[in-house]
């Protein structure tokens, strides 16, 4: 049952061949079996999910069901869910239960769909391969070995193992992308705005936003159709109404043009994965798309201003948890500085501390104008980069990452090589576009995702060609073999 | 660039993040590595480029002056370390 498409699953659902109850009940079986072994759940959340399955079988069978009604969900850990704890993956928020709910989660709740639980992640979404959970490391589905990638390595590895059928993720510099790369599934980053933060525990609030991580790219566009509108509590949610992001799925991709960028391609890049990222642009070539080169010469600049950028911003975002409203509060403390430091310092983990401080530090007096300042000027032309380019394309193609999932433990204690990896998913944060990783095969029997990125707005777009890439390779079916 | 000491107790009081004794040299040594990633960024020339805060330059959307939440803070101090009376509780700050 866990290997039925979305559509498939959908239409027994709505015929009445099984109801949302026997559905969900399969995927908490599975979760039950397999978890132990992945570890990609931070909490499960069995009776919640059966209860809303009974929910959605009486909208079904009240003839009120939509495509998704009665499908389960499983919830990144950074997404408040009344009533259920919402941890971040941090030890300061352990004994946190959300007292709301996320947009996101207000939405899929509205479809009907059960929530099966919430998936792990790099603590406070601050990371490439969710091994600074405090929960201990998501281990990838096809490797026990490898990282899922992060920071929603839980949510990549629950569709890719066939523990949920759906997901949701945030990308604030790679966090959806990276990890469908690394997990061989479909995850888009929608523009900056499309989906709304509230309720979303904020990291860097000019990058953070949400997209779905499903199977195909035809199951991301109506995730995404769920996912997505206007909130007013989100002061940077785009204002009108979304578009139905399924509409162009069966569109042709004759004349699509294709921008290679040069820079995509160069030092650093894994041979195997250039070959399968180039075999894979080859294969969008065969339906009717052009190639042409484009150039992106600021990419090199992005890591460090990004840098610069997101932990100044999450400096600001996290100076919430102080240990006296909510969360973690240190043992007997003496004054209220030390409930302050200590609490802090007892709840958050190395890498987010190390973020803080570097955040904290770029915005001193003194130091703003030259880093501060700067990044933000380098975003503004790392922007402009993606703005030129798109004057001779439609879209843009090359690797998410530039290796497949690396060993659990490799790049732990090398923060700054850490961060270089997220060479080719942060100028797409930088700049707020639109960017998919559609599964493109494997190298060295890990998988490899293409990244494509369009203009703003152009969702609809990327999903069409990663829907028809999908209709001529199957490697977004295979599954591991341990998981089938 | 290489950071000392005084600067990492400085950090630690900025970030309220206590830094014991024994962690300032390794804290110092992975903030310097970080500092070195943003060196690079000096060598661009920004002359004349505007600085962005927003990807898409839009301007903060304002509403009308008015309560939108609605009162429900024994719900939300349900979940507090310590509160009593509709007040959060934290070690004595006036003698």
């Amino acid at each position: 049952m866990h290997n039925l498409t979305i559509k498939q699953m959908s239409e027994k659902l709505r015929s009445g061949e099984i109801t949302s109850v026997q559905l969900t009940q399969h995927f908490l079986d599975r979760i039950d079996q397999y978890d132990g072994e992945l570890n990609a759940f931070v909490t499960v959340t069995p009776e919640l999910a059966i209860s809303m399955a009974e929910e959605a079988d009486k909208k079904i069978a009240a003839g009120e069901a939509e495509l998704l009604t009665g499908i389960p969900v499983a919830h990144k850990d950074i997404f408040c869910t009344d009533g259920v704890k919402t941890s971040c993956s941090s030890k300061m928020l352990d004994n946190f239960i959300a007292p709301y709910d996320a947009h996101v989660v207000t939405q899929l709740k509205k479809v009907g769909m059960p929530i099966l639980g919430k998936t792990n992640m790099d603590e406070f979404a601050m990371g490439s391969s969710s091994e600074s959970s405090y929960y201990g490391p998501t281990k990838n589905p096809w490797d026990h070995r490898a990282v899922p990638g992060g920071s929603s390595g839980g949510a990549a590895a629950v569709i890719a193992a066939g523990l949920a059928p759906l997901a949701t993720g945030t990308d604030t510099g790679g966090s959806i992308r990276q990890p469908a790369a690394f997990c061989g599934i479909t995850g888009i980053k929608p523009t900056y705005g499309s989906v709304s933060r509230f309720g979303i525990i904020a990291y860097a609030s000019s990058f953070d936003q949400a997209g779905p991580m499903t199977r195909s790219a035809e199951e991301s566009a109506w995730l995404l159709n769920a996912m997505a509108g206007f909130d007013e509590r989100d002061s940077t949610s785009t204002e009108g109404a979304r578009p139905d992001y399924a509409s162009e799925l069966n569109n042709s991709l004759k004349g699509l043009k294709i921008g290679v960028p040069a820079e995509y391609f160069g030092e650093g890049l894994d041979a195997d994965v250039e070959k399968a990222v180039k075999a894979a642009i080859a294969e969008v070539e065969k339906l009717g798309a052009e190639v042409v080169e484009v150039h992106l010469p600021n990419k090199e600049l992005a890591v460090p201003s990004y840098y610069v950028l997101a932990p100044a911003e999450a400096s600001t975002n996290l100076s919430r948890f102080d240990g006296v409203r909510f969360g973690y509060r240190c043992d007997q403390p003496t004054d209220l500085e030390d409930l302050y430091k200590r609490s802090r310092s007892e709840g958050f983990g190395e890498e987010v501390k190390r973020r803080i401080m570097v955040g904290a530090y770029a915005l001193s007096a003194g130091y703003y104008d030259a880093y501060y300042l700067k990044a933000q000027k380098l975003r503004r032309m790392v922007r402009d980069d993606f703005t030129t380019a798109f004057e001779s394309c439609d879209v843009i193609m090359g690797p998410v990452a530039p290796s497949t999932a690396f060993n659990i433990g490799e790049k732990s204690d090398d923060q700054v090589s850490m961060y270089l990896s997220d060479l080719y998913t942060i100028p797409v944060n930088l700049a707020g576009l639109p960017a998919i990783s559609v599964p493109a095969g494997f190298a060295n029997e890990r998988p490899v995702g293409l990244h494509i990125i369009g203009s703003y707005f152009s969702e609809a777009k990327l999903l069409n060609i990663g829907h028809q890439f999908q209709q001529v390779t199957d490697w977004h079916k295979q599954v591991p073999a341990h998981y089938q | 660039m290489s950071l000392g000491k005084t600067e990492v107790e400085y950090i630690s009081r900025l970030a309220q993040i206590e830094v014991r004794p024994e962690d300032v040299d390794g804290v110092a040594a992975k903030l310097s590595n970080i500092l070195d990633l943003f060196s690079q960024m000096e060598a661009a020339d920004t002359q004349g480029v505007e600085p962005m805060s927003h990807p898409l330059d839009a301007v903060q959307r304002l509403r009308a002056d008015v309560v939108t939440e609605v009162d429900q803070h024994e719900k939300l101090q349900a979940i507090a370390p310590s509160a009593e009376q509709a007040h959060y509780l934290v070690p004595q700050v006036i003698e």
